[in-house]
């Protein structure tokens, strides 16, 4: 479980959160949501620790990440996967050497038990002909399955998603976030998703965090979002008329 | 951001990079990638330019020198001094800065707008350490090797122009390469080859990984690497002869 507890963080005089609290759960997707600026991204590498806290706390099972030794936060870090939103797969690598470079740079496994591993992560993620392809050869769909695979040949403990639908069509975006979803479920991964895609908020939202101006203005499930009177995360949801005859024929269905 | 806070940013940089590496596997297989891509790879250029000029300075020196009371073995001496001292160590370390130069910030400037660079560090993993070190190793390990086959390939070309259009004989020219060597002339010239690597290799680095913004940043940095790293390279090369030759 990761608990977070009254986040603050700031560059220069502008404060870009403001004492955020909520707790993410192992086996859950959960979901950030909020505009362009709202602080979703400083968020989420707070919580990987490319930034440092100004004060708050963020406890990974009870260990707070500011109080690790070295030696602590290496062993840390590879508990955590990360699915960058440009995927930042390494150019001048394969696929494969992509994928397996976690394993060469953590463990002493033989090069046929880590190729082993990163085809069963490959195949798992459903891209089993790619292995010698590089990056650039590759759709931006594929190119987020490589990034799961990688985020996710070192089993980790907790999964980390900045927007990983950004830039792919809809249907894709579906394959990504039922593949992180059967992921996280599979491996009782704590995972943590930042978006801006109303679909994945519908689709996986277990848990869903909306911050507005540096602030956690509502948090509940993806059900909990049709019926709250909530003004800031309705307004922001349901921004399109789409979504808004969506949400009146749901809640006109429950009445 | 003034100079002093650069010069101090640098030094932090250069902190980070000389550690221990994190994987020995990794790291060698890093080291060879960049001494292909940094080392290997100019040889062309290196070779190609090292010729001419050695040709063109041999023949300037010779159309210079037309006064018979003066021995045209002058000429492949004037051009051997010329070659070793600064054409060889400093006008290839200065190619070398725009061709090399360019790549590492470009390379590393990619990788940390498109967030590889953050990659490597959610991974655990000292990115500048990761990344850099093999870069320094490589050119200050492989640089020498180059700047000499610079030094050879020049006097060979400075003997060829003279054959080729008359003005001064081959044996003139040898005997004047021959006279007066001197090999401590060598050792400053590796010096500064020395010199000039870490600074090809270290100051593009800096301006490639602490690039902010998108592909028109890294473009501009690595502009700015070219300068830069020419800058110093003229800078150090004074110093460097005024302490080791006067």
């Amino acid at each position: 479980m990761i608990a977070v507890k009254d986040l603050h963080k700031g560059f220069g005089d502008v404060k870009v959160l403001k004492g955020i609290s909520t707790t993410f759960h192992p086996g859950e997707t959960s979901l950030i949501i909020g505009q362009s600026g709202s602080g979703k991204t400083v968020f989420l590498k707070s919580l990987i620790g490319l930034h440092v806290p100004e004060s708050g706390t963020i406890s990974f099972d009870g260990r707070i990440n500011t109080d690790f030794t070295m030696e602590a936060k290496r062993a840390w870090r590879q508990e955590i996967g990360m699915v960058f939103q440009g995927s930042a797969l390494f150019d001048s690598q394969t696929v494969e050497e992509n994928v397996m470079f976690p394993l060469k740079m953590f463990t002493n496994n033989s090069q046929k038990e880590m190729l082993d591993r990163v085809n069963f992560v490959l195949d798992r993620v459903n891209l089993s002909n790619a292995n010698k392809k590089f990056p650039a050869e590759l759709s931006g769909g594929m190119q987020k399955r490589v990034a799961i695979a990688r985020a996710i040949v070192m089993n980790p403990k907790y999964l980390f998603c900045d927007e990983p639908n950004s830039g792919l069509d809809p249907q894709t975006a579906i394959v990504i976030d039922n593949l992180i979803q059967e992921i996280t479920a599979e491996y009782k991964i704590t995972t943590v998703i930042n978006t801006h895609d109303m679909n994945s908020v519908m689709e996986i939202g277990k848990k869903i965090v909306f911050l507005k101006n540096g602030v956690k203005a509502w948090e509940g499930t993806k059900n909990e979002i049709f019926k709250t009177d909530n003004e800031a995360i309705v307004e922001f949801v349901y921004s399109s008329n789409l979504f808004k005859k969506v949400r009146q024929a749901y809640l006109n269905e429950t009445k | 951001m003034n100079y002093l806070e650069h010069f101090g940013k640098y030094c932090m940089m250069l902190g980070q990079v000389f550690k221990a590496p994190q994987r020995p596997r990794v790291f060698r297989d890093a080291l060879f990638k960049d001494i292909e891509e940094l080392g290997l790879k100019s040889l062309g250029i290196i070779m190609f330019i090292s010729f001419f000029i050695g040709g063109v300075i041999a023949l300037q020196t010779a159309l210079n020198l037309e006064d018979p009371l003066i021995p045209d073995s002058l000429i492949g001496f004037a051009a051997k001094r010329s070659i070793i001292l600064e054409f060889a160590p400093t006008f290839c370390s200065i190619i070398l800065a725009g061709k090399v130069g360019s790549y590492i910030t470009s390379s590393i400037g990619t990788m940390r707008v498109t967030e590889q660079i953050d990659a490597l560090e959610v991974m655990g993993i000292n990115s500048l350490n990761h990344l850099v070190l093999p870069k320094i190793i490589a050119t200050v390990f492989f640089y020498p090797f180059l700047i000499c086959l610079g030094m050879i390939l020049g006097i060979f070309g400075g003997w060829l122009a003279g054959v080729l259009s008359g003005l001064f004989t081959g044996t003139d020219y040898i005997i004047g390469i021959q006279s007066d060597f001197q090999p401590f002339l060598l050792v400053y010239a590796m010096i500064k080859t020395l010199v000039f690597a870490f600074l090809i290799s270290t100051v593009p680095s800096y301006h490639g990984y602490y690039v902010k913004g998108g592909s028109l940043a890294v473009g501009k940095a690595s502009t700015q690497a070219v300068v830069w790293t020419t800058v110093l390279i003229v800078i150090s090369n004074y110093f460097l002869t005024q302490m080791l030759l006067t």
